[in-house]
């Protein structure tokens, strides 16, 4: 591996990508943006989590997932429970019938903290929840479904059926949910409010750091030798599992990866945005999940997280501008990949902007342009942040 | 020779579809060092019987002995576990990584998720690759794609994958299908090389090179054993030259 050191690899063109999505993110747009947008940003951002889980899920393994929004929602319901705990103290809740739980459970004649309420009081806790929650149920998932060979379509439908169930049931139990409002009116973590813009701006600096802490963790797995058992097992599954490999370990580990990034991405967005509802966790949000990381490239990571912010963006435009017209967007758009660039921008980047870089290096004649590696990714597949081929 | 001198003991093997009955109480064995050719007409069970000992499909009844194992109870990677390499009729190898990749997906280390994580690249890795690719003849190919080999190279690739695995059994699915001449006597030249110290079942058309590599050949026909023994044999036994070789 050619990254022994970190310095080295930040001067890598693989770092520099890096390096650029960290300057347009940490300096570029926070200068730019008035802390409301910057709000804003800081909410596609949280979608940038789901899109590198899907990346590693979808892209590099071939599961495709149509229920990553549960995943989001139980990170961000998690986070949710313990704010709402928070805003419910005795005090600030002296006119219910019973003070000191959330106020939604009081409307619904609930006159207890159900038990699986109790925990969230510890942040502590509610941290290691955001992360192994969403991480357990992709668990019991996995071993369901990949144990038994569920794959492709089939695979795809179930996440989209458990999409389904989980939005119905947080509807349905609104006394210990809060029902399809959700859990609204969260005030302060720890204290601190977090509806003034000075916390909000904090909070996106502090979702920029987690992604990019995610990013590279996702980078690790992708190029240590996993990540190539799994772009074998998404070509070639049996002769992977007849090459001595237990094929639904390495998919459930990956599966429940990506859950735990939606989880955290989850978790981000209600601090951010302030509450958390179904609307985030059924079936519309799952695919639209599907939609930026396919747009963006679903074999770069990189790509998924310009993806799910350029995606985001489009969708706050329209929707300011003409909100009927989203939906029609959406679907010409996904048509529109699948049909024209299969490989996301991130393809259209490899294929058409890469070359012009290479041009350009060649041109200053800097010895950084002599070793040229290009990896050994079918054609365009290979990415942007895929460079550094392992020379035997 | 005692039964458990046997590398492998077949006995009474049967896997039925639906009721039809692909393998019908099959038996054989194979002593260490033995290269057995299965043949036989298309559909008499040959790839299943591959399918069977690999553990792609299960058994209905009978027993796979390998080593002392009873390889029909235990899971696909277990199997490669104990000793079993198996070579598919299509070249299947993993297009997207280079041939390197491909070996070293292969090399018989970190196949659990954690020890992939924590895979390192070492000296070790590194020469058992370069040692394979020689013997299949791709050591000039190491860091191309596998899947701008051509057919018979990845034929040869697959083999490869197979033999850095160390197995005691070599299981083969007509290896020079779609070959050309030359490429069908360069992997015959590969096979007596393998041959030197492995096991290996092979199954193949072609006479002309099952008559250069078997030692013993058993013939297969409506999933049971027609005839067994030398080329000679079996070219001879007129059960064989009815059903399969022809007048």
């Amino acid at each position: 591996m050619k990254t022994s050191s970190p310095l080295k690899w930040l001067l890598s063109r693989e770092g520099l990508y890096y390096l650029a999505l960290a300057l347009l993110l940490a300096v570029i747009l926070p200068l730019a943006l008035d802390p409301f947008r910057l709000n804003m940003v800081g909410k596609y951002l949280t979608y940038a989590f789901v899109a590198i889980g899907l990346v590693m899920c979808w892209g590099k393994a071939g599961i495709l997932s149509l229920g990553q929004g549960v995943f989001f929602g139980l990170g961000g319901y998690c986070m949710a429970m313990f704010l709402k705990l928070e805003a419910s103290t005795p005090e600030a809740t002296a006119h219910q019938s019973t003070p000191g739980i959330p106020d939604f459970m009081d409307w619904n004649q609930v006159t207890e903290l159900p038990w699986f309420w109790q925990p969230f009081h510890s942040f502590s806790f509610t941290l290691m929840a955001v992360l192994l929650v969403p991480g357990l149920l992709a668990f019991i998932i996995g071993v369901a479904m990949f144990k038994r060979r569920v794959s492709g379509v089939y695979f795809a439908i179930i996440t989209q059926a458990i999409a389904s169930i989980l939005t119905i049931l947080i509807i349905g139990q609104q006394g210990y949910t809060g029902g399809v409002n959700g859990i609204t009116d969260l005030q302060t973590l720890m204290g601190w409010s977090i509806r003034t813009d000075e916390a909000k701006t904090t909070l996106y600096f502090v979702a920029v750091a987690v992604l990019f802490l995610c990013l590279l963790v996702a980078r690790w797995v992708d190029h240590s030798k996993f990540g190539r058992i799994l772009l074998a097992m998404r070509d070639q599954e049996n002769r992977v599992r007849f090459s001595g490999y237990d094929v639904a370990a390495f998919k459930i580990f990956i599966f429940c990866l990506a859950a735990m990034f939606a989880g955290i991405g989850g978790a981000l967005f209600t601090l951010q945005v302030g509450f958390m509802s179904p609307s985030f966790v059924g079936i519309v949000p799952s695919i639209e999940m599907v939609v930026f990381c396919a747009l963006g490239g679903r074999y770069s990571l990189l790509g998924g997280v310009y993806g799910a912010l350029l995606v985001n963006a489009a969708k706050s435009g329209f929707s300011e501008s003409f909100p009927e017209l989203w939906p029609y967007a959406m679907g010409a758009l996904f048509i529109g990949v699948v049909l024209a660039f299969p490989n996301g921008l991130a393809g259209l980047y490899r294929r058409y902007v890469m070359p012009l870089e290479d041009r350009l290096l060649r041109g200053k004649k800097t010895p950084a342009a002599a070793p040229k590696e290009t990896t050994a990714r079918r054609d365009d597949e290979a990415l942007p942040d895929h460079l550094s081929v392992e020379k035997p | 020779m005692n039964k458990d001198d046997f590398l492998l003991s077949v006995e009474g093997l049967t896997v039925s579809f639906d009721g039809f009955k692909a393998v019908d109480d099959l038996s054989f064995y194979l002593e260490p060092q033995e290269i057995r050719v299965i043949i036989g007409p298309n559909g008499a069970g040959k790839t299943t019987v591959l399918d069977l000992i690999c553990g792609k499909t299960r058994a209905t009844a009978g027993s796979i002995r390998f080593r002392g194992k009873e390889l029909t109870k235990m899971k696909e990677h277990q199997i490669v576990h104990a000793g079993v390499g198996r070579k598919f009729q299509n070249p299947s190898v993993f297009e997207d990584l280079t041939v390197f990749e491909n070996l070293e997906v292969s090399y018989p280390m970190g196949h659990t998720v954690m020890g992939s994580l924590a895979f390192k690249r070492d000296a070790a890795v590194i020469e058992a690759v370069e040692s394979v690719a020689h013997t299949i003849f791709l050591q000039d190919l190491l860091a191309e794609p596998a899947g701008l080999l051509s057919h018979g190279q990845k034929q040869w690739l697959e083999i490869g994958m197979l033999l850095i695995q160390k197995p005691a059994l070599l299981m083969l699915d007509e290896p020079v299908a779609g070959m050309s001449v030359a490429e069908r006597k360069k992997t015959a030249d590969l096979l007596r090389v393998i041959t030197r110290d492995h096991t290996v079942l092979v199954i193949e058309h072609d006479m002309q090179f099952v008559g250069d590599i078997a030692d013993r050949v058993t013939v297969m026909h409506q999933g049971k054993v027609l005839s067994e023994g030398s080329i000679d044999h079996v070219k001879n036994d007129p059960r064989v030259i009815e059903v399969y070789l022809g007048h």
